[in-house]
């Protein structure tokens, strides 16, 4: 077939593309590939895998919705987009899920095989809507993707089950083609991946292929598109999961160390792909207990720690609820301890597919009695590695537990990362104590476990197998330098406020925070934690973009605050504090500064919008300016910018 | 480096050896011991003071892991290295300890509450593991630290101050629970009896792989006398069965009384006057009895309620590999098979892109 009309190319700055299906269509493994094909190419990008709990629900039903969503552009971007361009749907129940997010003028790529009957009747359409005329408003494509992936793999022979499955690869090549993707890796990708099943590997790479040619030879696209690359910093990129990168990171800092490093963990979505990658790098001097139970995990590692290991364990919310005796215990015992709490939407067992940032106070405040350790918080999937490198500095130098902070959407979501020359991460140093560091009374040489550095207050640590420093250690409360039991009141007062002292004394040897402040007139800052760093970042700008001004600030260490914050948070008129959960850095800022600052909080286990949060500071600025609500401009505006051009061309323009 | 001595039984493996003879001395911590006058527990510290020289390890290699209660404050009687941990959680804790240290002798102490009740679990799972560390389970069939609460292995209708109209909890018998938890080494001693509870450390030392050992320990203060047909020499010879590999089972008053098999895996006590075959129809008591069965029915002879009778001894001791030599050596084959790791290379990872400046 050769074509009749000539075809377009369009250029975009940038484009949001959500594939939606079944969860057992393989949406996840081909927002993956897309992904891929985008970072090769050089594109800026951010991904949000979306998926339900359940491995397999009923098929074609609303609760079985899988999708993943990518943004990419040719210039720097934060988030993974409001709203997507392109909704590929796989089956009605695909698109009736996905379909209130898409704006009107967007494109939609149907499968129309499922659209029988009796799978419209099951998700509550009494019509089939590509007839109805209720998709007018969008640029719809109807194509049997399944009965034309069928056909393009009938010489292998597979059952139609079988060969309907790669009708993921059917589409990927389809927008492959439309979006001018290079397709090599996905190639390299199936002959790997199926390397053992030569029929199914090559029916993936024909369906693959054919989708692409399906777009170059039929006339239902007469556009194409292109994103040019990114400018981005000169350097060598790859792609990147938060938890990916994490688990990375925990290697890297074991490694800068000079530690072997013992992970105990217990399976929980959404940690649980950490403890799938270390278990990989055994290479590494890693070693991977998958424990009995959380409790049993975190004991393992804290065990390992007091053996000279670097102890780690991993997990999320409910999880970190039942390591809290254990990290007590650490903070008693003062041994370096990595806890990563990959969050997720709570309480209880909550939705443990979806995101939040509500074990704030729960990892700062989790304990019995007062029991202060370091809480830090990455910003971005890439930001994990550099988090977890940070982590192991603390908990190694200061002999303490540390909590790491992700959560859901770091922990799946993706996104282009300079790599590191591993030269340039810190050195961390463990500092054993291997002779005896005191004199006792009776002038013989004595080993004081609880003799400090004067400077970081950590305590002198032995390990098992050192001659002559043989030691007991324990949960009951310590005297002073020696270590024994003791219940002198005094004593206990000293304690506790020395291990106090000690995490607040972190603060000594961490960046001030950094403001982002272009010209420095803004009277409203705002200032997040963790995940919501993308979203805070795209509303901020847009604001900019219509004239706004504000400034910008993203703690990554939460326990203890940098040195500058109070004097960050007096500069400003406004703080303005975006979090998913009810306020809890807000409650933080609050007793620490008595600073009243004003808190946007949003849980619904999805990440902030861009286009809200535009809104918010763009109202916030006005109101602090003295600008009638009704007379407000700013927030509407900003938030109905959906084509804004990145920061240099605006400002240029304006 | 410290010299290993490759002639070390296979329980101390890898632990360095003494360059000098120890003795009991050198274990005795400088800490006051706190447990209250005539606590079996003292019996249990004198005893392990002065077996823990007998093997011949460097004393700082040797490790002890402790929960919460009166036994768990073993630790700190000891000169060695040592953690009172929390309730129930030591089993977890020795287990990281032993994973990333083959170069220790790894112990835990702990009670019939810490062990069966709060941290039952870690207890099963270590023993199915098998993870090279040695755990002894004092128990007094009470809870002593809390002052007097029934515990999981108290006697039905125990009356305690949490239950003032007896308890209606049926009770573990430590014993069956390790062996259906897939235990490789399974004993079980006595307080009291010094020379036992040495021999039976001995061999819960020199077994690779997780050694479950029961010690029978009298509560002076809660539940007194809970033991004593087991000391009393008047009753005891009727009490113990003693169990000795490769022996029949005979026992009591001028060995009248044996164990023979009876019905269906099962195993009872009779008069051996009244067998048949007298004392050649006795069980001949195989430890290294690959199947199980055998040592639950042994374990089966123990009193549920007040105890009257119950085998002392080894019960099981068999060969299984232990966890952390797996979880060591499955490292060993990663670096042999793709070399030590290369941090740059594997954050670097296949799927680049440069930009030039």
């Amino acid at each position: 077939m050769t074509r009749t009309v000539t075809i377009e190319v369009k250029q975009l700055d940038r484009v949001v593309i959500r594939f939606a299906g079944d969860s057992g269509d393989g949406m996840q493994l081909t927002g993956d590939r897309f992904t891929a094909e985008t970072a090769s190419f050089g594109n800026d990008l951010s991904t949000l895998p979306n998926f339900p709990a359940e491995i397999r629900a009923p098929a074609g039903t609303l609760p079985g919705v899988s999708s993943f969503q990518l943004h990419f552009a040719d210039h720097d971007i934060l988030t993974p987009g409001d709203a997507p361009d392109v909704l590929i749907a796989m089956n009605p129940a695909a698109l009736k899920a996905n379909l209130k997010d898409v704006p009107r003028g967007a494109t939609v790529i149907v499968d129309t095989a499922d659209f029988t009957a009796r799978n419209l009747k099951r998700i509550g359409y009494d019509e089939n809507p590509l007839e109805t005329g209720e998709l007018e408003a969008y640029h719809v494509v109807a194509l049997n993707l399944t009965g034309m992936t069928v056909e393009s793999v009938k010489e292998f022979g597979l059952s139609r089950k079988d060969a309907s499955r790669a009708k993921n690869m059917y589409a990927l090549g389809l927008v492959s083609w439309l979006f001018q993707r290079p397709v090599e890796s996905t190639i390299t990708f199936l002959e790997t991946k199926f390397a053992g099943k030569p029929e199914i590997r090559d029916a993936n790479i024909a369906a693959f292929r054919a989708g692409f040619n399906f777009g170059e030879t039929a006339e239902e696209f007469s556009v194409r598109y292109e994103v040019k690359p990114a400018k981005m910093a000169s350097g060598t990129y790859r792609n990147i999961s938060g938890n990916l990168a994490l688990a990375y990171g925990l290697v890297a800092g074991a490694q800068r160390a000079g530690l072997p490093m013992v992970l105990g963990a217990y399976p929980i979505t959404p940690a649980s792909d950490v403890l799938h990658e270390l278990s990989k790098l055994k290479r590494f001097d890693v070693t991977t207990i998958q424990a009995e139970d959380e409790i049993a995990g975190v004991g393992a590692a804290l065990g390992a720690s007091f053996a000279g290991a670097l102890g780690v364990t991993t997990s999320s919310g409910p999880g970190i609820s039942l390591k809290s005796e254990t990290i007590g215990l650490g903070v008693m015992l003062e041994l370096p301890l990595v806890v990563c709490d990959i969050q997720r939407a709570g309480p209880s067992t909550g939705m443990p597919t979806k995101t939040e940032q509500a074990d704030l106070l729960q990892v700062m405040f989790g304990r019995n009695g007062e029991a202060p350790l370091p809480v830090l918080a990455a910003q971005s999937p890439a930001d994990c590695f550099a988090i977890a490198v940070e982590a192991t500095r603390i908990a190694v130098t200061y002999r303490t537990p540390v909590m790491v902070l992700s959560d859901g959407y770091l922990a799946n979501g993706s996104e282009p990362w300079q790599i590191p020359d591993v030269e340039t991460l810190p050195v961390i140093e463990p500092n054993f104590t291997v002779e005896p560091n005191a004199t006792g009374a009776d002038g013989k040489p004595l080993y004081l476990p609880y003799l400090r550095d004067p400077e970081t207050l950590a305590r002198a640590w032995a390990i098992p197998g050192t001659p002559g420093l043989d030691h007991r250690i324990g949960g009951l409360e310590k005297e002073d330098k020696t270590g024994n039991i003791s219940y002198d009141p005094a004593n206990h007062d000293l304690m506790i406020r020395t291990r106090q002292a000690k995490v607040d004394g972190i603060a000594r040897s961490i960046e001030p925070l950094h403001v982002d402040d272009p010209g420095g007139a803004a009277k409203v800052l705002v200032l997040g934690w963790g995940s919501t760093y993308g979203p805070i970042g795209a509303g901020v700008r847009r604001v900019r973009a219509v004239g706004g001004k504000v400034a910008q600030a993203h703690l990554r260490h939460l326990n203890p605050f940098p040195a500058n914050l109070g004097d960050v948070l007096r500069s400003y008129d406004k703080v303005l504090v975006p979090e998913m959960n009810l306020g809890q850095l807000a409650m933080l800022l609050r007793s620490k500064y008595l600073i009243d600052v004003v808190s946007y909080a949003q849980v619904r286990g999805m990440p902030l919008g861009a286009a809200e949060l535009a809104e918010v500071i763009g109202n916030l600025v006005e109101e602090t300016e003295g600008i009638d609500d009704d007379a407000r401009q700013l927030g509407a505006a900003a938030a109905q910018l959906t084509h804004w051009d990145h920061q240099e061309q605006t400002e240029g323009a304006r | 480096m410290s010299t290993v001595d490759l002639g070390l039984p296979a329980g101390l493996r890898g632990v360095p050896v003494a360059e000098a003879p120890q003795n009991r001395k050198e274990y005795v911590s400088d800490q006051e011991v706190r447990w209250c006058p005539g606590c079996g527990d003292y019996a249990v510290l004198a005893a392990f003071q002065g077996f823990l020289p007998e093997l011949g390890i460097k004393r700082e290699n040797v490790a002890m892991v402790s929960g919460i209660g009166c036994s768990s404050r073993f630790p700190y009687y000891l000169s060695t290295y040592g953690m009172h941990s929390i309730h129930g959680r030591a089993p977890a804790i020795a287990t990281g300890l032993a994973v990333a240290r083959p170069d220790l002798s790894v112990w835990v102490v702990t009670g019939d509450g810490d062990a069966l009740s709060i941290g039952g679990n870690h207890l099963i799972h270590t023993l199915r593991r098998n993870v090279n560390l040695k755990i002894l389970l004092f128990n007094n069939r009470i809870y002593g630290l809390t002052k007097g609460q029934y515990s999981p292995t108290s006697e039905p209708g125990k009356v305690t101050k949490s239950t003032p109209m007896g308890s209606v909890d049926t009770p573990f018998n430590p014993v069956s629970l390790a062996l259906g938890a897939e235990a490789t080494f399974v004993a079980r001693t006595v307080d009291s009896d010094r020379k036992h509870l040495t021999s039976v450390l001995k061999a819960a030392a020199e077994h690779r792989g997780t050694s479950f050992v029961e010690i029978y320990q009298n509560c002076p203060i809660f539940n007194d006398n809970a033991f004593d047909a087991f000391k009393n020499p008047e009753t005891r010879d009727d009490a113990i069965i003693p169990l000795r590999h490769g022996e029949p089972i005979r026992f009591g008053a001028d060995g009248r009384l044996g164990v023979v098999r009876d019905g269906f895996a099962s195993l009872a006590v009779r008069e051996v006057a009244d067998l048949p075959g007298g004392e050649s129809d006795l069980v001949v008591h195989d430890a290294h009895t690959d199947d199980p069965a055998y040592a639950f029915a042994l374990s089966r002879l123990t009193d549920a309620g007040v105890l009257h009778q119950a085998p002392i001894g080894i019960f099981r001791q068999v060969e299984r590999p232990a966890y952390d030599d797996l979880v060591r050596q499955q490292i060993t084959t990663a670096r042999e098979a793709q070399g030590p790791g290369n941090l740059q290379s594997l954050i670097t990872g296949t799927d680049t892109w440069t930009v030039e400046s």
